[in-house]
């Protein structure tokens, strides 16, 4: 046992090279490469470990090879036969036991991973419960212990242990934060799975649907939004808030209330589960996920503009999505805008 | 007709060869369409389901009918040579393999023109590849056609094992037997083993859809996790089915082309055998994140790790019998020596897989994509080519040009290497597979840019090859019997391309490497074990190619069975099952047929044979 992690330290250089070059590699908030928490750091650190064993077998393979080639490469004027060896005993048990030791350097920390990545927070005290249930193609997120439900944005306090209890509605899905942690699927019930993260940093990161799960699987996309333990509490609080907000025009809350509050819910309505929970949509990072938005219109558009993209065709936005067009629905393009300003202007104190 | 009546192993070698390069084709231009849509973000050239198709066809395709059907064409061409018989053990069998295969291969095609391709992805997933989910037929016909190939596939399976076990010349032991027979008689076992599996997946897939069943519908009581272990207890082993036979042809080009015999030839017989048993066992790793616990993952991860040992010990065994020896860069060889060091690349990030902590973030990314590329393509593909270079005079008598074979390899092997490569660092940047398009700004753009580029690149590689085959064919078939001059086993002491019998008479094997231990003693020919007497010949039937045609009926039957038609007697035809009846009534009167009418087919006399 001591010999292999001698092996392992010796490694230690080369990994830490490695990982300050494979670092460069892909946006802080998406990249593997760029772990922004504890989970990603130990999938990160494996992944060093190995990558480094693997280009020092690389290394040796191609060496021989080349020099083989070179070396050996037959002559214009080589007629005599060369000796024709049957093997090695010595030079095949060296190159039997010189990748087993390689692989128990690389299975022992893989195996203790496993582990640690086994042990979930769902009886932690500290730790905020998540109930994370996937759709076609929305990610809805309960906070179980406050009663607070919500979409497309997962909101955490940063540092905190967030456990999470994943099942989905319909397909297979899978629940990815490249840089915060690796991914876990969800089954429908009875297959419930049940991981953990945190992120130490305050930010946003980019989540994504990594199982195969109808036409607009790449657009299933979400966000992860860490903020401070008190900018936490107050967003719980106004989603708590009771009353469920309407437009102003009469007429466009009535058509708000019966065309659109048949599935989605805001404020204290009761949630069908039929499609994402708007309370405070106006305050969101996109509109379906995939429609950032950004008033800077660096890398998107400002609410608004997004939702009236949405609502005008949400067939053309996310192919396959589960919500009728709102013009089968009967509404004309003015109560569509009117109803995308409503929204844009539905935001959380 | 000759050819669809004949039972000949070397006809049904053409055959496999050309339906698998036809189907490679449509594989390959599948890839090309999903390679441009992903050219850029948010690219509009294909739509989303168009997109799922195309994957899930291309998967499929490539899988299951454009490279195994390469290999088969491969065993058929060759095994019996390399053994010293003078055909497989069941000729008819053979045959019936062929059609089965071709027919499930066709019907699975026809989706693209009959209402929608399947679109779960080749490994059909369920509940997405439920009627539910996937209302059109597409997944019916993934089920019923590959339900009808996979019949193939284990008839021919059973047939190479049948043969090597009962047909070796004398004086071949099993440690005689030159390495491409051995890795085929270990994938005949896998077969044998793994293809029951996905049978019976198959089967409980199609009752879900068809009669309503609920294994897999949760609703119903099923569990979807059900089918994704189903499925990898074959198609892990599947793998093993698709890489062992291009480690058989590399372990004949490399001692060819380099004049020296296998390196280590008995501890490559060994790994093979630990590669296929250790192939059983890790069916798992591609579940990591589907929940099944750190136990099962720890276990899977280690079994997975194993693996890289016996692979291992044949990569350094190739390179030391390069070692000392004079290696000839021919077409061939060329590609053997391309394959060394790509196949070892997708052998290293395997076992970093295999660390399920890590699998957490590589799984269902590029990262896997690039993976298995490397080791179908970069592996397989690459044996491949070096296989039907090698064995190409063989077969049809006919040289293939060096020049154009050169061209092939390189602009092939660059085009592979852009096209999969920078995948690995798309998959860690964040980028899932299977999906259609992405959003612009996450530094996906460029690497996706030069991956298409590859993959054109590899194209045109391609159709270099197809040039040199049509050239060829039109040069006149002169090649010599041992036209490498350096052939070490059975199949280079008889003439280019063989005659019908093979072997005038069985000749007498006297260690490994059997043709070049006669010519270090000074011989030109082989001893033959036997006088020159009449030969047994089986006869051509139509039989084979009938019950396939029977089968394919009855698939379509039963698919259709509960769709309502525009016209009345297309509905009551295909509503009671008549269409299947009928299709089955085929199949089951051919098999009468074959049981009652004997058939002692015919002899060639020696006068014959010493005519030639
Ligand atoms: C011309 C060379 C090829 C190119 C450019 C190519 C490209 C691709 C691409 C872009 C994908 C989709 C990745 C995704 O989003 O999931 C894919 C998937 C796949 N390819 Fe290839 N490929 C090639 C050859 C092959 C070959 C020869 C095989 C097997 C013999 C193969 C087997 C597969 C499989 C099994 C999948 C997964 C399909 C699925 O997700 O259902 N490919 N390929
Ligand atoms: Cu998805």
């Amino acid at each position: 046992m001591m010999k292999t992690w001698q092996a392992g330290k010796r490694l230690l250089p080369m990994t830490a090279a490695l990982g300050l070059i494979l670092a460069g590699c892909g946006r802080e908030d998406l990249s593997v490469l760029r772990p922004q928490g504890p989970a990603a750091e130990s999938s990160f650190a494996l992944m060093k470990l190995s990558i480094s064993i693997m280009i020092v077998v690389l290394l040796v393979v191609f060496s021989i090879a080349a020099y083989v080639w070179i070396r050996f490469r037959r002559k214009p004027d080589q007629n005599e036969i060369p000796k024709q060896v049957e093997g090695s005993f010595k030079l095949e048990v060296l190159w039997t036991v010189i990748p087993l030791i390689l692989v128990v350097v690389l299975a022992v920390p893989t195996v203790k991973a496993v582990f640690a990545a086994g042990n979930d927070h769902s009886d932690d005290k500290d730790a905020i419960k998540v109930k994370v249930t996937g759709h076609q193609y929305w990610w809805e997120f309960e906070y179980t212990d406050y009663g607070v439900t919500t979409a497309q944005d997962l909101v955490i306090p940063a540092g905190k242990d967030i456990a999470f209890e994943l099942s989905t509605k319909d397909v297979l899905h899978s629940f990815w934060v490249p840089s915060l942690s690796g991914k876990m699927d969800t089954n429908p019930d009875g297959t419930v799975n049940r991981f953990s993260f945190s992120a130490p940093n305050e930010g946003v990161y980019r989540g994504k649907c990594a199982e195969l799960c109808g036409p607009s699987h790449g657009f299933m996309e979400f966000k992860v939004k860490s903020v401070s333990s008190t900018a936490f509490e107050e967003w719980l609080a106004s989603m708590k808030a009771p009353d469920s907000v309407l437009p102003d025009d009469p007429a466009l809350a009535e058509t708000f209330k019966s065309q659109c509050l048949t599935c989605h819910a805001t404020g204290s309505m009761q949630d069908l589960s039929q499609a994402p929970n708007l309370t405070g949509i106006g305050s969101r990072e996109s509109v379906a996920g995939i429609l950032l938005n950004d008033d800077t219109r660096v890398d998107g558009a400002p609410v608004e503009e997004n939702l009236k993209t949405w609502l005008h065709d949400p067939q053309s936005v996310k192919p396959g999505n589960k919500m009728p067009d709102p013009k089968d629905l009967g509404l004309s393009d003015e109560e569509i805008d009117g109803i995308a300003e409503f929204l844009a202007g539905y935001t959380l104190d | 007709m000759d050819w669809i009546t004949t039972v000949d192993h070397k006809k049904i070698a053409i055959l496999y060869l050309w339906a698998g390069g036809i189907f490679f084709g449509i594989g390959g231009l599948e890839a090309i369409l999903i390679r441009i849509q992903l050219i850029k973000p948010m690219n509009t050239f294909l739509d989303a389901q168009t997109f799922n198709e195309l994957i899930t066809m291309h998967g499929t395709t490539m899988i299951f009918l454009g490279v195994m059907p390469v290999i088969f064409a491969l065993m058929n061409a060759v095994i019996p040579l390399q053994i010293g018989a003078r055909d497989v053990a069941f000729p008819f069998l053979n045959a019936l393999g062929f059609w089965t295969f071709l027919f499930g291969g066709i019907l699975l095609n026809l989706s693209w023109v009959m209402g929608g391709a399947p679109d779960a992805g080749w490994t059909a997933y369920t509940p997405l590849s439920s009627t539910g989910y996937s209302p059109t037929h597409g997944v019916d016909f993934y089920t019923i056609g590959l339900q009808i190939a996979g019949l193939g596939t284990l008839i021919g399976g059973i047939n190479f094992l049948a043969t090597i076990i009962t047909m070796r010349a004398p004086g071949m032991s099993f440690m005689r037997m030159p390495m491409f027979a051995w890795t085929t008689f270990i994938t005949s076992a896998i077969i044998l083993f793994a293809f029951p599996a996905i049978t019976v997946g198959l089967v409980l897939l199609t009752f879900d859809r068809i009669l309503d069943a609920n294994f897999f519908n949760v609703a119903g009581g099923g569990n979807p996790v059900l089918w994704q272990h189903i499925f990898w207890i074959f198609g892990h082993p599947e793998v093993y089915i698709l890489i062992l036979p291009a480690f058989g042809v590399i372990s004949e080009v490399i001692p060819t082309f380099s004049r020296k015999r296998l390196f280590g030839y008995s501890s490559m017989v060994f790994a093979t055998i630990l590669i296929a048993f250790l192939g059983f066992m890790v069916w798992a790793h591609h579940m990591f994140t589907t929940g099944l616990g750190p136990v099962a993952n720890a276990l899977f991860s280690v079994s997975t790790m194993l693996i890289a040992v016996p692979t291992g010990i044949k990569i350094f065994n190739w390179l030391f019998t390069m070692w000392g020896g004079q290696v000839r860069f021919t077409t061939p060889n060329l590609f053997a020596a391309g394959f060394i060091p790509t196949f070892t690349m997708g052998g290293v990030t395997g076992v970093m897989l295999a660390s399920a902590p890590a699998d957490f973030q590589f799984h269902d990314t590029y990262f896997v994509v690039a993976h298995f590329h490397y080791v179908i393509v970069g592996g397989l593909v690459l044996g491949l080519f070096a296989g039907l270079h090698y064995w190409w005079p063989k077969m049809f008598g006919r040289m293939l040009s060096e020049t154009l074979g050169k061209w092939t390899f390189w602009t092939f092997i660059i085009g592979f290497h852009l096209t999969f490569f920078v995948q690995h660092f798309l998959g860690l940047m964040g980028m899932q597979r299977r999906v259609f398009t992405y959003l612009p700004n996450q530094q996906f753009d460029l690497l996706n840019l030069v991956s298409t580029i590859g993959a054109m690149l590899m194209g045109v590689g391609m159709l270099i090859f197809l040039t040199n085959i049509f050239l060829t064919s039109r040069r006149p078939a002169d090649a010599a019997d041992d036209p490498w001059e350096d052939g070490r086993t059975l199949e280079w002491t008889i003439p280019s391309p063989p005659p019908e019998y093979n072997f005038k008479q069985t000749p007498l094997v006297r260690g490994l490497d059997a043709f070049w231990k006669e010519k270090m003693a000074g011989h030109k020919a082989m001893t033959p074990s036997e006088p020159v007497g009449s030969i047994h010949m089986p006869s051509a039937t139509i039989l084979p190619f009938l019950m396939s045609v029977g089968i394919f009926i009855a698939g379509l039957g039963f698919m259709f069975s509960r769709d309502e038609f525009s016209s009345s007697i297309m509905s009551f035809l295909f509503n009671n099952y008549i269409v299947t009846a009928l299709g089955l009534l085929i199949t089951f009167g051919s098999m009468l047929m074959r049981s009652l009418f004997d058939d002692p087919g015919w002899h060639i006399e020696p006068e014959e044979l010493e005519g030639r």
